[in-house]
């Protein structure tokens, strides 16, 4: 059964009174966003998953794909802190692929800024989410990306390599052709070797912006990424554990904490999952059964830097998750022109919900 | 009712698709002036020639306004999405043969491949605070193809045309175009990269996949794909 636009509005709009009874404020963004925000963050990439259009006046508008670029600029600009949002409405997504999946839903969201307890924080949202889902066929998945972050930062290795590896974070494929590159698995290119020699010799004029300079620091940097001993297999192996974990909580921390002796600079990461476990009983989350992904979260548009989680709808792969949400401190960071506050939250779709509901 | 054929309105490839389709006895004209686009096809019955714009004849083929059309592999792919589903390839016409590549100044000699441009743009941002520019007029193409290989930092920019010249005019650091000899690439100072191939595009006879074909013409097709050898 397909709810009706009254039925959807109708689930939302008790969704968004039910956050806002727990203490967060209404907030509503406008449908037109800036689409040079969303270019710097998301790329070109975003131009296939969200709907462009313009006018002579303001250039480049965006139909908001999601709420959190939004809310995320009002409270930088002026929300006081800790802060509790929540909203409902349309978002709007481009489809290229495939005909069956909505461009045009309605998304509910709560989003918490709060400095004092991330784990806390993480734990609210998460807990909060799963009560508004309470008793449909859902189930959930958690991870971290944080882990990843801080297992790469503790990689014998160049901080430039280190910097590519962290730059692809979310693009899973690049990010393993970066790893077998750099542990020494790949020859390196044909003429790369002559022109690290110095034996390439240019007649070509300097075209565009890209200047002889920027091109001899590349040089540079090749030569010296060439001299950078390989990423070792045991290194690279403990990668692969990592990215492997997928467990419930308990046995996943456990392989964590495992883990953590090889790779000392997870530590502090592995805490703060340990930390988020520890907050989420508190709130009565049955933690035996959650179950924890490492490599959950990698490949979604969203800026996840730290928690993420999602809801799945048992039974029917064929549908999208029905809730999801996550950590996004460095997206505050860099919306926020200096300032930062560690952020978390997550959004669902009433539309979805209702027809399990109706399925259920 | 008539089978309509869609072929390029003008030049090179207009009179090649009518050489290719008269070497199958199928012999297609413009009549009238020079100026009109209207058309005539002898050598078969109940079929209809519909001059258009090469850019236009995938559209026209999707909505089913035409059964067959002529264009190239690039525009069916950059304009149609899940063109498989709308189109299907006929037989290929062994003319305008054509590659969508990407190319950067031949001056970047520390830049050989995608990764290497995903590296190059990576610094570019961060010296010039802007992404790299590519030009290009197949968006959704060079979208997928860099997405695919893990590429960032880049904008694209739109170029309708001359986009070779837009490095050299410096509204752009790089360039996603057709080439098919590779001259003009060179004589602009541009080398492509040697994993820089996105599609080989060559001119193609399609058959629209949904455009109607009761009151005969389900058999006009079968006929004029017979003739054409491609039964």
């Amino acid at each position: 059964m397909i709810p009706s636009r009254a039925e959807t509005n109708a689930k939302a709009a008790a969704l968004r009174a039910m956050f806002e009874a727990a203490g967060a404020v209404v907030v509503e963004p406008p449908v037109l966003q800036p689409a040079e925000t969303l270019l710097d963050l998301y790329g070109e990439d975003i131009r296939a998953r969200a709907y462009v259009t313009s006018d002579a006046l303001r250039g480049e508008q965006m139909l908001r794909p999601d709420f959190t670029v939004p809310v995320v600029q009002m409270h930088m600009i002026h929300g006081a802190e800790p802060a509790r949002y929540t909203y409902a409405g349309e978002v709007f997504r481009r489809q290229e692929h495939d005909p069956g999946r909505a461009n045009e839903y309605v998304q509910v969201g709560y989003e918490v800024f709060d400095r004092a307890d991330p784990a806390a924080a993480d734990a609210d949202v998460f807990a909060q989410i799963a009560e508004a889902l309470g008793g449909l066929p859902v189930t959930p998945v958690t991870g971290d990306i944080g882990v990843l972050m801080a297992a790469v930062q503790g990689l014998q290795t160049s901080d430039a390599r280190k910097a590519a590896l962290m730059r692809h974070i979310w693009r899973p494929r690049r990010f393993r052709a970066l790893l077998d590159r750099f542990s020494g698995r790949v020859d390196m290119p044909e003429g790369r070797r002559a022109l690290l020699a110095g034996d390439v010799i240019c007649d070509a004029p300097m075209i565009g912006r890209r200047s002889a300079t920027e091109i001899d620091e590349r040089v540079a940097a090749l030569r010296a990424d060439a001299v950078t001993p390989p990423i070792s297999a045991r290194e690279l192996g403990l990668i692969e554990t990592l990215l492997d974990i997928r467990a419930p909580m308990p046995a996943a921390l456990s392989m964590l904490h495992d883990l953590e002796v090889d790779l000392p600079t997870i530590s502090a990461a592995v805490a703060q999952v340990d930390a988020r476990r520890k907050a989420l009983v508190a709130l009565g989350v049955k933690v035996e059964d959650l179950n924890f992904e490492a490599s959950f979260g990698r490949t979604t548009m969203e800026y996840y830097d730290g928690f993420v989680f999602g809801f799945r709808a048992g039974g029917r792969p064929e549908l999208p998750t029905i809730a999801t949400g996550g950590r996004y401190d460095a997206l505050t960071r860099r919306l926020g022109g200096g300032a930062e506050i560690p952020a978390v939250g997550g959004v669902m779709r009433p539309g979805l919900m209702l027809m399990l509901e109706g399925a259920a | 009712m008539n089978v309509k054929l869609g072929v390029p309105s003008k030049g090179r490839l207009m009179e090649k698709t009518f050489d290719w389709f008269a070497a199958r006895g199928v012999r297609l004209s413009r009549t009238g002036s020079d100026r009109e686009y209207a058309g005539a096809v002898e050598g078969i019955d109940n079929v209809s020639l519909v001059l258009l714009s090469a850019g236009e004849i995938p559209r026209e083929l999707a909505a089913g306004r035409l059964h067959l059309g002529v264009t190239g592999t690039d525009l069916i792919h950059e304009k149609l999405a899940l063109w498989e589903q709308l189109v299907d390839p006929v037989a290929p016409l062994k003319f305008g043969a054509a590659d969508l590549v990407i190319a950067v100044p031949r001056a970047w000699v520390d830049v050989d491949t995608l990764d290497d441009l995903d590296a190059a743009a990576a610094a570019f941002r961060r010296t010039h605070g802007m992404r790299l520019r590519i030009a290009t007029k197949y968006h959704r193409l060079v979208r997928e193809f860099l997405r695919q290989n893990g590429v960032a930092d880049y904008a694209l920019v739109d170029s309708q045309g001359a986009t070779e010249g837009t490095v050299m005019n410096g509204t752009a650091e790089a360039i996603a175009d057709i080439t098919s000899s590779g001259e003009t690439l060179r004589a602009n100072h541009l080398k492509v990269l040697s994993d820089g191939l996105i599609l080989r595009s060559q001119a193609t006879l399609w058959r629209s996949r949904v455009a109607a074909t009761e009151d005969g013409g389900n058999d006009v097709l079968t006929r004029l794909l017979a003739q054409l050898g491609q039964a």
